[in-house]
C-alpha cells in the first residue's frame, strides 16, 4: 500500500509506523537498562521514515525553533520550553545533548502516542537544540520559523577541524535559506552578528549593555579577534573571549544596539540580579543559575519568546522559575552536604565556570571552593584534551580548599591544575571512588562541585543522584 | 648534521640563571591550547631554579632583542595568512637566530610557517621564514585531516618517546638538508607516508605534535630548557633529576592512549 501523503493534518503512515517502531525501541532499552535511549529511538524511526527530519518541523502546530551554539544551547533551549508552557503552549524538544539529527527524531518518537499520533499539535511548538555543525544539514529540511545563535567559540577542534569552517557552514546555509527565518543573534559575538548581513526575515538582537560586568583582564581563549574585512577587532568591553562590546575601526562594523538587553547585572554564588529591557519594556529578573553565560543564556530564549510575541512578563516570569538543565548547575543533597554539578565542555565555558566559582564569596566572606574535576577523552568530550590549557585555571588556585581529579584522562587534569599552582589531594580516574573521596574533604554543611566533561557528567550526575535519592536521567520531567 | 650537545661541556646551572623566552603571535596562534607550552616552560624551569622573562610579540611588533627560546603555535589558514607577510620578513632574523643556537619550538601552523613556504587551500603560496628545509601543501579535494593521538621517537637520543595530539590538514615534506624530530609509532606525522614526524635544526624543533606538548613530555622541555641556558651562559648545564610523577603519569596515560586509539605506522 502506498504510503499516505503528507498533509499539514498530520504525520503520514510511514512516519506513524516509524514513530510507533522508535517507541517499542525506546522501551526496550530501558526495559534493559541501557541508559534513557536518546539515541536509538530516533536512530530506528529515521531509518524507517527518512522524511522525520521535515516532520519534526511540519508536525508542530506552531512552527519550530532551532536553537545553536558552541555553549548555552540546552540551557536555552530548556527556558524556551519553560517559557512556552507558560505561555500555554506545548513545547516539543529534544533531549539534553541529544543534538544531532537522530535527537531530533527521538523527541518525536517521545511526543507520539501508541498510535504514532501527536497530541495537542495544534499547540505545539517545537524547540530543538541543534549541535552547530549538524545544524547546516538540516536547516533547509526544518524549515525553522525562527533561529536563535548563541555563539561561536573553539570547541571540540578534533571533530570541527577549524572553528572558521563552522560560521561559513552557518551563513552557507542561511544564504540557501528560500524562506525568511527570523534570526534570533548575539549581538555581543561578531562571529554571530556577522550572520545578520545574510538575513532575509527580521532579526532580534540580544546582549549584555552593563559594562560593569566586562572582563579586566584578557582571556586567552579568544577567538574572533579579526572582522571579516581583515582588520583586528577593538572591544571597549569584553565579557567573555571575544564576546563583548565590539567595533572595527578600519570598516565601522561594530556591535548592534540589542532588543532585548541585561541593562544592569549583579552577580552572586546562585544566580544573578538582571534588570532588563525586552522591546520598550524594563522589567526585574532573577536568573536563578550562577555565571554571566547564565545571564546571556536567558537573554537569548527572552528574545527568541520576544520574537515569537510572547508577552514580557510571562517570559520573566518562566526564566525566574525554571530550575536548571540537566547536569547544568544541579544541586542534589548527599548526607549533609551539597553537590552542584557543572558541565565544562571547552575553554570559554570552562572560564565561565571559574569565574562563577570566584564569584561566589559566600556568606562569610571568601570561602574556599571543594572540587572534584573530571576529564574524559570520548568522542563527546573531544579525543585532544588539549583544550585544558586554554582555560585560565590559575584564577582558582588561591580558593581552592581541596581538589581531588578524576577521569579517563585525570591524570592530564592533575597536571593541568598542578602547572596552575594547585596540587590536587587525590587522583583517582573511578567515578565513585573519585566522589567517595572529594565529598570526604568536602567539608559537612559544605558544597562540593563537580566540574565535568560531557560523559564524565553523565557518570557523576547517575552515582550523586543516586546517592541523593534522586531518578534516573530519563525519568526526570521533561 | 645537527650539533648534539654532550654532557663533557660544563655542568650545572649557574645560580641565577634567567632566560628569556619570546611567544610570537600568541594571540593569534593559539588555536590547540599553545599557552600551555609556556606554561609549562615557566613550572618547570621555576622548578630547576631558572628565571623566565616571558615576552610577547604579535602583528606589528618588533621582534625582541637576544632571546633564548622562542615559541609558536598553530592557527587556522585565516590566521595564518594574516601573519605570513611580516612572518617571512622576519626570516633573515630568524635563521640567525636558529644558526647561533636559539631553541625554538614552533607547533602546527607555525612549524608550517617555520618552514620555504606553504600552499593554502586556496592554493595560495605563503613564504615562510625559512628556518626549517621543509614545504607544506594544504590537502587536495578529498584529503582527510589528520586528526589523533600520536605517538613518536625522537632523532633526538636525550628526547626519546613524545606523545601528544595532531590535528592538521597541511602535509609537510622534509627537503634535502632536514633532519625529521622524530620518527612515527602511532599516528600519523608530517604527511602520513613517510613515517617523519617534524623537523629538528641544532636547538629548533618544528612538530606538529600539540596537546599542549611540553606539560606531559618533561624531557622535551628540558631538552629545550637546556638548549636555552646553554644559549644564555654559553655553558651547557646538566638538570638534576626532578620529582615530577604527575607529569611522568599524564606522559605514560596519553602513551597508553595513543597506543590504544591511533593506528600503528607502517611504511
Amino acid at each position: 500500500m502506498p504510503d499516505s501523503p503528507q498533509t499539514s493534518r498530520g504525520a503520514s503512515l510511514r512516519q506513524r509506523a516509524a514513530l510507533v517502531a522508535g517507541r517499542v525501541a525506546r522501551d526496550a532499552t530501558r526495559r534493559l537498562g541501557r541508559g534513557g535511549g536518546t539515541a536509538l529511538p530516533g536512530l530506528v524511526a529515521g531509518r524507517l521514515a527518512p522524511d522525520l527530519i521535515e516532520a519534526a518541523g511540519a508536525l508542530p502546530g506552531l512552527g519550530a525553533v532551532t536553537v545553536t551554539g558552541t555553549n548555552g544551547k540546552t540551557t536555552t533551549t530548556h527556558l524556551l520550553a519553560a517559557i512556552a508552557r507558560e505561555a500555554g503552549w506545548e513545547p516539543l524538544t529534544n533531549r539534553s545533548g541529544s543534538n544531532l539529527a537522530r535527537g531530533l527524531v527521538t523527541a518525536l518518537v517521545d511526543t507520539a502516542d501508541g498510535t504514532g499520533d501527536i497530541d495537542r499539535r495544534a499547540e505545539r511548538l517545537g524547540i530543538y537544540e541543534v549541535d552547530e555543525a549538524v545544524l547546516p544539514t538540516v536547516f533547509d529540511r526544518l524549515r525553522p520559523r525562527a533561529a536563535v545563535f548563541l555563539n561561536l567559540f573553539r570547541d571540540q577542534l578534533d571533530r570541527y577541524g577549524e572553528i572558521d569552517s563552522v560560521a561559513e557552514g552557518w551563513a552557507e546555509m542561511l544564504a540557501g535559506a528560500d524562506w525568511a527565518p527570523t534570526l534570533v543573534l548575539n549581538a555581543d559575538d561578531p562571529s554571530v552578528a556577522l550572520l545578520a548581513e545574510g538575513a532575509t526575515g527580521r532579526v532580534v538582537w540580544f546582549g549584555v549593555d552593563d559594562p560593569e560586568v566586562a572582563l579586566t583582564g584578557i582571556e586567552h581563549a579568544s577567538d574572533a579577534r579579526f572582522c571579516r574585512c581583515g582588520a583586528r577587532l577593538s572591544h571597549e568591553h569584553q565579557f567573555m573571549g571575544h564576546v563583548g562590546h565590539w567595533s572595527c575601526a578600519a570598516c565601522g562594523r561594530r556591535r548592534s544596539t540589542p532588543e532585548v538587553a541585561a541593562t544592569r547585572v549583579r552577580l552572586d554564588a546562585e544566580g544573578s540580579d538582571v534588570e532588563a529591557r525586552i522591546g520598550d519594556a524594563s522589567l526585574s529578573l532573577r536568573v536563578p543559575t550562577a555565571g554571566l553565560y547564565s545571564v546571556t543564556n536567558a537573554l537569548a530564549a527572552l528574545a527568541a519568546a520576544h520574537a515569537l510575541g510572547v508577552p514580557s512578563d510571562v517570559a520573566i516570569r518562566a526564566v525566574a522559575a525554571a530550575g536548571p538543565a540537566f547536569g547544568r548547575q544541579e544541586r542534589f543533597t548527599v548526607g549533609r552536604r551539597q553537590v552542584r554539578i557543572w558541565l565544562a565542555k571547552n575553554p570559554a565555558g570552562l572560564n565561565e565556570i571559574v569565574r562563577a566559582l570566584l564569584a561566589a564569596s559566600g556568606t562569610h566572606g571568601v570561602e574556599p571552593r571543594y572540587l572534584l574535576a573530571m576529564l574524559n577523552d570520548g568522542i563527546q568530550d573531544g579525543q585532544d584534551v588539549s583544550w585544558i590549557y586554554d582555560a585560565d585555571l590559575e584564577r582558582l588556585a588561591p580558593r581552592v580548599g581541596a581538589l581531588v581529579c578524576s577521569g579517563d584522562r585525570a591524570d592530564d587534569m592533575a597536571l593541568r591544575f598542578s602547572i596552575g599552582g594547585m596540587t590536587p589531594v587525590a587522583v583517582i580516574a573511578e567515578t565513585e571512588a573519585a566522589l567517595d573521596a572529594a565529598l570526604d574533604r568536602t567539608p559537612t554543611s559544605g558544597t562540593l562541585d563537580v566540574i565535568a566533561t560531557y560523559t564524565a557528567m553523565i557518570d557523576v550526575r547517575e552515582a550523586v543522584a543516586r546517592r541523593a535519592g534522586v531518578g534516573s536521567y530519563w525519568e526526570e520531567a521533561r | 648534521m645537527n650539533e648534539t650537545p654532550t654532557a663533557t661541556e660544563t655542568p650545572s646551572t649557574p645560580l641565577g640563571t634567567s632566560i628569556r623566552v619570546v611567544s610570537l603571535y600568541d594571540d593569534v596562534m593559539n588555536v590547540y591550547a599553545d599557552r600551555g607550552n609556556l606554561l609549562a616552560i615557566q613550572h618547570r624551569a621555576a622548578k630547576r631554579g631558572i628565571g623566565v622573562e616571558a615576552i610577547a610579540a604579535s602583528l606589528g611588533d618588533a621582534l625582541p632583542e637576544a632571546p633564548d627560546l622562542v615559541l609558536i603555535g598553530g592557527g587556522q589558514d585565516r590566521e595564518q595568512r594574516r601573519i605570513a607577510e611580516e612572518l617571512g620578513g622576519h626570516g633573515p632574523a630568524l635563521r640567525a637566530w636558529a644558526d647561533e643556537g636559539v631553541a625554538m619550538l614552533a607547533v602546527c601552523g607555525g612549524f608550517q610557517l617555520f618552514g620555504r613556504w606553504y600552499r593554502d587551500t586556496s592554493g595560495q603560496v605563503l613564504t615562510g621564514a625559512g628556518v626549517f628545509d621543509v614545504t607544506t601543501v594544504a590537502p587536495g579535494p578529498g584529503q582527510e585531516r589528520c586528526i589523533g593521538d600520536i605517538l613518536v621517537t625522537s632523532t633526538v637520543p636525550e628526547i626519546g618517546e613524545v606523545v601528544g595530539f595532531e590535528n592538521h590538514g597541511g602535509r609537510t615534506y622534509l627537503g634535502p638538508s632536514a633532519t625529521p624530530f622524530a620518527h612515527v609509532e602511532y599516528g600519523r606525522g608530517n604527511n602520513g607516508a613517510d613515517g617523519t614526524e617534524g623537523v629538528v635544526y641544532r636547538s629548533a624543533i618544528g612538530t606538529y605534535l600539540h596537546g599542549s606538548v611540553l606539560p606531559k613530555n618533561p624531557q622535551l622541555l628540558d631538552w629545550l630548557l637546556t638548549m636555552a641556558v646553554r644559549h644564555r651562559t654559553g655553558a651547557l648545564p646538566v638538570f638534576p633529576p626532578l620529582e615530577d610523577e604527575l607529569e611522568q603519569r599524564a606522559h605514560r596515560a596519553a602513551v597508553e592512549v595513543a597506543r590504544r586509539r591511533s593506528p600503528r605506522f607502517a611504511s
